[in-house]
């Protein structure tokens, strides 16, 4: 299979990453490089075989639904681009 | 005391040969000196690690020092550490100064080591040559015009040029193991969930797994019992009982069976590599040790596999990066996805969006079952060819890398050529499994690994045979020429 240049587009959109026309045909060349030798893959049976998604067959842990940290939020905030009154200030959402 | 092992670190500064103090100013000192080249660092801060000394004098004057107690050890800079710039190699974190400590660093603080300072390392730990940093590439020391291997390239360059005694490193498809084997280092990944990943940053949470990097197995040992531990902070940590990493060392390997996979002994690795390999494989039957050929079939659809999975993992985690809460924020934008569209494309480095559009791509509608789903069928058919496998053998052996130390710049251009430089080490994580590399010898002038892979928990016997190996050699304890 191959991407086309739409398609890298989209996929830059999707994941909120700007990029230019000349990045996106540089982009291009690496991720059809990249499916090639993921494509080698579709030839494996792999009829009835349960997805692996983790290295350890373990249940989830669940824990208790209780405060465990202190009140960290000038610490937090001293490090955030920009926050005023205790809040993270982005662009106007809502008009 | 500059080149000597941990061990023998500990014995003088309990025996009061040195104090912790100067021989972490001996290491900054030599710092000083050899980064401006080497580039192993990218954070170094005397007046945070000199404090961290004196505190750890205290410990000893007072008789309760640990085995680690005032060495100063090299952390990657991965691990979130409070008050140091923690960067994972981006510019996206390169004003970070993390609040709070991972868990691998409140271990080390709690055994009384030193942080020497903050490792460089590919970009998010994306890279097998340190190329990718934001911070410019390491040299190798065994000779700057190669690279030292990735991720973990700063911490395997630190050690094997002296600047520590020992580092951490972090391994999602090789990065422990690799630089090690590059670089001359004996370099361990543990199994899946042993060390605590918290305040670890994330690549591919279902890979990742932090590890010592050392000059020998008995190092690597001393450091993974501080590391090593359930956490409860981490989902994936796995709940068992502490054990004694060095419990096995001296242990005689009559007996052992090692098996060699025929697919880590065919085409694809340099001849130089495969003779090293083949050495320390008849030194380990003069050590009584028994071979057995084997075979682990779906090896070979490793990479494709994990370059699915990873990507697929590591675009989740990198959504975090929105320039909102931490990190870099574009200097102008306009509305909110603009601001988060320019901070990203800013933010990151080329490897580092590659692979995000790759897990994008692999995770949206219409091809999520053909690429992620049969990605992880694969992933079961390796981690059940080491099931099977470990039937017939206790331990598995094979070439680390199929390359020795490669130039910087050879394989930057052309991702796929770099992604091949894992085709050893990507099948262990994807199955979980513990692994070393352990040096066996030299390639034209170049430092050759073996890779040694056990079962699950089987860190103990992996350092046993490394150990006995290394009794019975001296590769691990030869330096580069300054």
């Amino acid at each position: 299979m191959s991407l086309t240049l739409p398609q890298v587009r989209r996929v830059a959109q999707l994941a909120r990453i700007e990029i230019s026309d000349a990045e996106a045909e540089t982009t291009l060349g690496h991720l059809n490089g990249i499916f090639t030798l993921i494509e080698a893959m579709q030839a494996v049976d792999t009829q009835g075989i349960e997805p692996m998604a983790h290295a350890q067959d373990v249940a989830q842990r669940l824990r208790d639904d209780r405060v465990s940290e202190d009140d960290c939020r000038e610490a937090m905030q001293a490090i955030a681009p920009e926050t005023e009154a205790g809040l993270y200030l982005v662009p106007k959402v809502i008009e | 005391m500059i080149g000597k092992t941990l061990k023998e670190l500990g014995k003088a500064l309990t025996e009061k040969k040195i104090s912790s103090v100067e021989l972490t100013q001996l290491h900054l000192d030599r710092i000083a000196r050899l980064n401006p080249e080497i580039n192993a660092f990218i954070t170094v801060d005397a007046q945070k690690s000199l404090a961290q000394a004196r505190a750890a004098d205290a410990r000893l004057a007072a008789g309760n020092a640990g085995p680690l107690t005032g060495i100063p050890i090299a952390q990657k800079d991965i691990f979130c550490a409070q008050g140091w710039l923690t960067t994972c190699g981006s510019k996206m974190l390169g004003n970070f100064v993390s609040p709070y400590d991972a868990t691998v660093i409140t271990k080390f603080d709690v055994a009384g080591a030193v942080n020497l300072g903050k490792t460089n390392m590919d970009e998010f730990a994306m890279g097998s040559s340190n190329e990718t940093s934001h911070f410019g590439a390491v040299k190798n020391p065994w000779d700057v015009k190669r690279v030292p291997g990735g991720s973990s390239g700063g911490s395997a360059a630190a050690v094997a040029s002296l600047m520590a005694p020992a580092a951490t490193g972090t391994d999602t498809g090789g990065s422990i193991r690799q630089p090690a084997a590059l670089c001359n280092l004996t370099g361990l990944k543990p199994t899946y969930g042993v060390v605590s990943r918290w305040g670890m940053i994330a690549f591919a949470s279902s890979l990742d797994q932090a590890g010592p990097m050392a000059r020998t197995a008995e190092d690597c040992g001393l450091m993974l019992n501080a590391m090593a531990g359930f956490d409860e902070k981490d989902s994936t940590s796995l709940e068992r009982s502490a054990e004694d990493y060095l419990r096995d060392l001296e242990k005689p390997l009559a007996g052992l069976k090692i098996g060699l996979p025929k697919e880590f002994f065919g085409e694809g690795c340099d001849a130089g590599v495969m003779a090293c390999v083949q050495d320390a494989i008849a030194e380990y039957r003069k050590l009584g040790a028994e071979t057995v050929e084997i075979s682990l079939p779906n090896m070979q659809h490793g990479v494709a596999a994990y370059y699915v999975i990873a990507p697929a993992e590591a675009s989740s985690n990198l959504s975090r990066f929105d320039g909102v809460r931490y990190g870099y924020r574009a200097p102008e934008y306009g509305d909110l996805a603009d601001m988060y569209q320019k901070s990203r494309a800013q933010g990151f480095g080329a490897e580092v969006k590659r692979r995000i559009l790759i897990g994008t791509y692999v995770l949206s509608h219409g091809y999520y079952d053909a690429y992620y789903l049969q990605a992880q069928r694969i992933r079961r058919l390796i981690a059940q060819d080491f099931v099977d496998a470990f039937r017939h053998c206790d331990v598995i052996m094979g070439p680390t890398s199929p390359c020795t130390a490669f130039g910087l710049g050879e394989k930057s251009a052309d991702p796929v050529q770099m992604y091949l430089s894992d085709i050893y080490t990507i099948a262990v994580n994807l199955a979980g499994l513990p692994g070393m590399s352990v040096p066996c010898g030299f390639s034209a002038g170049l430092p050759v690994g073996l890779q040694l892979i056990g079962d699950y928990f089987a860190e103990a016997r992996l350092l046993n045979m490394a150990h006995r190996y290394q009794q019975a050699t001296d590769w691990h304890l030869k330096s580069p020429k300054e």
